[in-house]
Order: C-alpha cells, then sequence, then structure tokens
C-alpha cells in the first residue's frame, strides 16, 4: 500500500467517522465542529485528486463562512435536549421509514443507471488538457470562457435570492435614535475639543 | 549523504529538520516581537517598557512564558472540556500552519504548492474558529459575547483581503507566492514592487489586516473596558499563552504576506544589492513595527464604526479594484506595468 493509498483510506475512515458522529452526537454544537472535520477531510481528498483549487475553495467557503454561520446559529439557539430526544423517539419509525425509501429508490436508480453514449467523450471534450494548463487555469476557463453566460445567469439567481432574503427581513422602526454617520464625520474638531500643546517629557 | 538523502528516511529526516527550522525561526522571532512591541508601546508612551529580565530586558518574554507555563490551569465550572481545550490549540497549531508555504528566499520555503495564496488564505479563515469556541466553551457571558464579536470582524474584513489579493494574482497571473515575488523582479528596484501598481489597495490591505488579526484599532474582541479580555477571559496559564501566541503569529504571518504580495519579498530595494532573506526579514520587522506604532497611537473604533467601514468601504472598494485590475492587465494598459506575468512565468 503506497502512501496515496493510506492517505485516501484515512481521510475516508475520517470522512465516514465524523459523519456519523455529526448525526450521533449529544450536542448540537459538536455536531456543527464535526461537519467541520467532515469538510476538511473532503478538502484532503480533492488533494488526493490533484484539484488543490477545488480544496482550497471548499475550506474557504463551506468551512471558513459557511459553516461558521451554521455554528453562529446553533450556538444561540436555546435548546431543551430531553424534548428533543422524546421527540426523536416518537418519529423514529417514520423517519427510518423515509430513509429506507430513499435508500432503495437510489439502489434502484444504480442498478439501472446507464450513461448515454459519448457523453463521456462530450464531457472530456470541454476539458483542457490537464497536462498542460494548472487546474486552476483549467477550471477559469471552463467557467469563464465556455459557459460564460451560464455562469454568471447562476450568479445572477444567487444575488435575487440574497436580495431576496434581505428584503423579507427588512423593516423600518419608528421612534429608535440611530447614529448618523455622516453628521458625526462633519463635526468640527474645533467646536469639540480644546487642543493643548504638550512639550514632551514634561506633561501637563 | 546524498544517497541517505534519496531514502525514506533521509527524505523524512530532511522535512523534519527544515519543518524545524520554522518553526524555531517563527518562535524565537515571537519571543523578541513580544518585547519590541512592548517596548515600541512603552516609547510611545514615554515609560521604559520591559528592563529587568536579562540585557535590555531582552529575555522578559521569556520569563512570561515560563511564568505562564508552570501556572495552574483553572478550569472553570460548567465548561465543555473538549471543545474548551481544543480551541487554544487550534488557533496556535493554524497560525503555524500558514508559515509552511510561506517562502523566505528564493527556493527557501517548506512545501511549495501552486496556490499557495489561497492556502494560505484558506487556513487564517479557520482562525476564527478557535476564537468561537473559545468563547463558546468557556460558559461565560463575556466570552461568548467577545467571541461573537471576534467572529463577525474577522468574517467580514476577509471578505476585502480575498479581494485585494485577487487584484495581485490577476498581476502576477499566478498564486504561487515564490512566482509573484519574482513577478515583481523588474529591474528597477523598489519601483517594480506591487504597492506601486496597487498602491491604494496597499493601504486598504494593511488596515484589514489589522482588523484580521484584533489589532488595535480594531482589537474589540478584547476591548479591556467592556469585556473584560474578549473571548480568553476564562483561559489561564498554558492555554491562554498559546492563545496570545496563536495571535502574535498570525499577525507576523499578515507582515509576511504584505512584505510578498505587495513589497517584493526578498528582493532588494535598490537594483545592484543582493537579494536574499536578509531583505524578507527586514520588511516583516519592519510591518511589524507599523502594527506596534499603530497600536501606540491610534484610539479604538466603535463596533458600528468597524463594521461600517468593513463592509461599506472597503468591500466595494476592493471589489471595484478587482474589475479596475483586471481591465488594466488585459489591455496591457502603461506598457504592461499591470500585467507582470511574462516575467514571473
Amino acid at each position: 500500500m503506497g502512501i496515496a493509498d493510506f492517505t485516501f483510506y484515512a481521510f475516508a475512515i475520517v470522512i465516514v467517522t465524523a459523519a456519523l458522529l455529526v448525526v450521533t452526537a449529544r450536542n448540537p454544537v459538536h455536531s456543527v465542529l464535526w461537519l467541520i472535520l467532515c469538510f476538511l477531510s473532503a478538502a484532503g481528498m480533492f488533494v488526493l485528486l490533484g484539484a488543490e483549487f477545488m480544496a482550497m475553495l471548499l475550506i474557504i467557503v463551506y468551512v471558513g463562512a459557511v459553516a461558521v454561520l451554521f455554528l453562529f446559529v446553533v450556538m444561540m439557539l436555546d435548546i431543551d435536549f430531553a424534548a428533543l430526544k422524546g421527540e426523536m423517539a416518537r418519529y423514529f419509525p417514520i423517519a427510518s421509514l423515509v430513509g429506507l425509501v430513499l435508500l432503495m429508490q437510489l439502489a434502484l436508480l444504480y442498478g439501472s443507471w446507464a450513461q448515454a453514449e459519448g457523453a463521456l467523450g462530450l464531457r472530456q471534450a470541454v476539458t483542457p488538457d490537464l497536462d498542460e494548463v494548472h487546474n486552476t487555469k483549467a477550471l477559469g476557463l471552463i467557467l469563464y470562457d465556455q459557459y460564460f453566460i451560464l455562469f454568471q445567469l447562476s450568479g445572477l439567481i444567487l444575488l435575487v435570492a440574497m436580495i431576496g432574503a434581505i428584503l423579507l427581513t427588512l423593516r423600518k422602526r419608528e421612534n429608535v435614535k440611530r447614529q448618523d454617520v455622516v453628521a458625526q464625520m462633519h463635526r468640527d474638531p474645533a467646536k469639540a475639543m480644546e487642543l493643548k500643546d504638550v512639550k514632551p517629557g514634561q506633561g501637563l | 549523504m546524498d544517497a541517505f538523502l534519496e531514502t525514506g528516511l533521509g527524505i523524512t529526516l530532511l522535512i523534519v529538520a527544515q519543518s524545524l527550522l520554522v518553526v524555531g525561526f517563527v518562535m524565537i522571532s515571537l519571543l523578541f516581537l513580544v518585547y519590541g512591541d512592548r517596548k515600541v508601546w512603552a516609547a510611545v508612551q514615554m515609560r521604559r517598557g520591559p528592563n529587568v529580565v536579562g540585557p535590555w530586558g531582552l529575555l522578559q518574554t521569556v520569563a512570561d512564558a515560563l511564568k505562564f507555563v508552570v501556572k495552574e490551569v483553572v478550569i472553570p465550572a460548567g465548561v465543555d472540556r473538549p471543545v474548551f481545550f481544543l480551541a487554544p490549540l487550534l488557533s496556535f497549531v493554524l497560525a503555524m500552519l500558514a508559515w509552511s508555504v510561506i517562502p523566505f528566499n528564493e527556493r527557501w520555503v517548506l512545501t511549495d504548492i501552486n496556490v499557495a495564496i489561497l492556502f494560505v488564505f484558506a487556513v487564517s479563515s479557520l482562525e476564527v474558529y478557535g476564537v468561537i469556541m473559545g468563547g463558546w466553551a468557556s460558559n461565560s457571558k463575556y466570552a461568548f459575547l467577545g467571541s461573537l464579536r471576534s467572529a463577525a470582524q474577522m468574517i467580514s474584513y476577509e471578505v476585502s483581503l480575498g479581494l485585494i489579493i485577487i487584484g495581485v494574482i490577476i498581476s502576477a497571473g499566478s498564486m504561487n507566492l515564490g512566482q509573484i515575488v519574482a513577478s515583481q523582479d523588474t529591474g528597477w528596484g523598489v519601483l517594480g514592487w506591487y504597492w506601486l501598481p496597487h498602491l491604494p489597495m496597499v493601504v486598504l490591505f494593511f488596515v484589514s489586516c489589522l482588523a484580521e488579526t484584533n489589532r488595535p484599532p480594531f482589537d474589540l474582541p478584547e476591548a479591556e473596558s467592556e469585556l473584560v479580555a474578549g473571548f480568553m477571559v476564562e483561559y489561564s496559564s498554558t492555554p491562554y499563552l498559546l492563545f496570545m501566541a496563536g495571535e502574535y503569529i498570525a499577525i507576523f504571518l499578515m507582515c509576511a504576506l504584505i512584505s510578498l504580495l505587495f513589497f517584493g519579498g526578498w528582493l532588494s530595494p535598490i537594483p545592484g544589492l543582493p537579494d536574499g532573506a536578509f531583505w524578507m526579514v527586514a520588511k516583516m520587522a519592519f510591518f511589524f513595527f507599523l502594527f506596534a506604532m499603530i497600536k501606540a497611537i491610534t484610539p479604538r473604533y466603535r463596533y458600528d464604526q468597524l463594521m461600517r467601514i468593513g463592509w461599506k468601504v472597503f468591500l466595494p472598494l476592493s471589489l471595484a479594484w478587482v474589475v479596475v485590475v483586471a481591465f488594466l492587465a488585459k489591455f496591457e494598459v502603461a506598457g504592461g506595468f499591470w500585467a507582470r506575468w511574462a516575467v514571473g512565468g
């Protein structure tokens, strides 16, 4: 077993264990922390695949930003663990039924999954030769050259979603004292404070 | 000897020795950086600063570190023990980890990866976890409030840091720190470095670094007058030492990053003088001096001002600059002043 194989299995075992612990951890904050470990190991997998740009992006976006927000929300919730456990016991049968159905559907799909003819060739045709260009460059060429419009459109959709979320939570409240930053910045220092010329080493 | 270094054991030993060298450099610099920070601070306030332990008080930090290590670790009631101890370890290890891709001279780098700048950025975006975990696990209102403030602040300023770095990457055409420095080597010395084409962003980058590392004037997470010591208020002894060391290492890393991205790393400022690691260390020390001076002479920002300047001033400015640089580089304005990818390779 080479060092690459060893690394793969190490990361794989960590991913699966961490994912299990996300579900089974009693404390929701611990769950999020295990999820972060899971993300980090997945980034390690990307490095093993030679896609170091994707790995760094996964860490920056998911671990550095998304998981921080998860952690924020979970930390600030006041969760009653006993009640949560009671609820879980009640809904366990139906939840396991849903899970079983999902698993069966996935198995059926996997069993009857056939690739269209030439799909692989089509996919490879758009990918620049990785021996010649670095994977960051290859990704950039695909996103910003070949699929420019699609990429920009998906960005616009995200922007619309963001504006929508802001609009939903925006409310104007009356009788609230706010700080007027412009007025603060345009205050005249001469009116607000008195300057003393202090000689070095002497004090006032 | 060469034959031994080709074997598996030889390679392992070599990597361990190199890593220890970098760790040793950072740790020893740390001792004197903390001392220098306090001395500069004291000089501005017309005090003497540390001057008792060792000649001119040079060994003060060693004494402080020893004192922290031999003190009792106080664990407050109701803390989440694993997370409580994981937090300081995490912030120290992550701060140290980013040094593995920082070059000190041409090819003097532990791991020369293609996405080095992204790696540094990724690791520094993880550093926020030490703060959040420490604040949450302490089971204290003040620590929790401090950690929330700190996390919000670090995330806000990371955005503009990232955008400014994109401008440099566009100019250099590479994410490898060695190649970014190489593309600044134009034979013009100090005038060829990226601080000139990216002039407005250098200031923004420096200020964002101050905010990102929770240094004054943006040290709201530790605001003594309102939050005691922010997220680390419940920490004592060695865990506290690890937090402090992690913070200073992160600051020093930012100094290295500014030197590499905008001030030519190991390149000499005057054409004709030899390049070398000396220049890199000198530049890092200079920027640390600036950090220390700013700590001494600026009053603390208010929290809403901090958030406002981050999101409403720095973010739009740096975003606009990315677009401007992209155009300037694409059309090779001013003889490729912004487009140096032909130089670095």
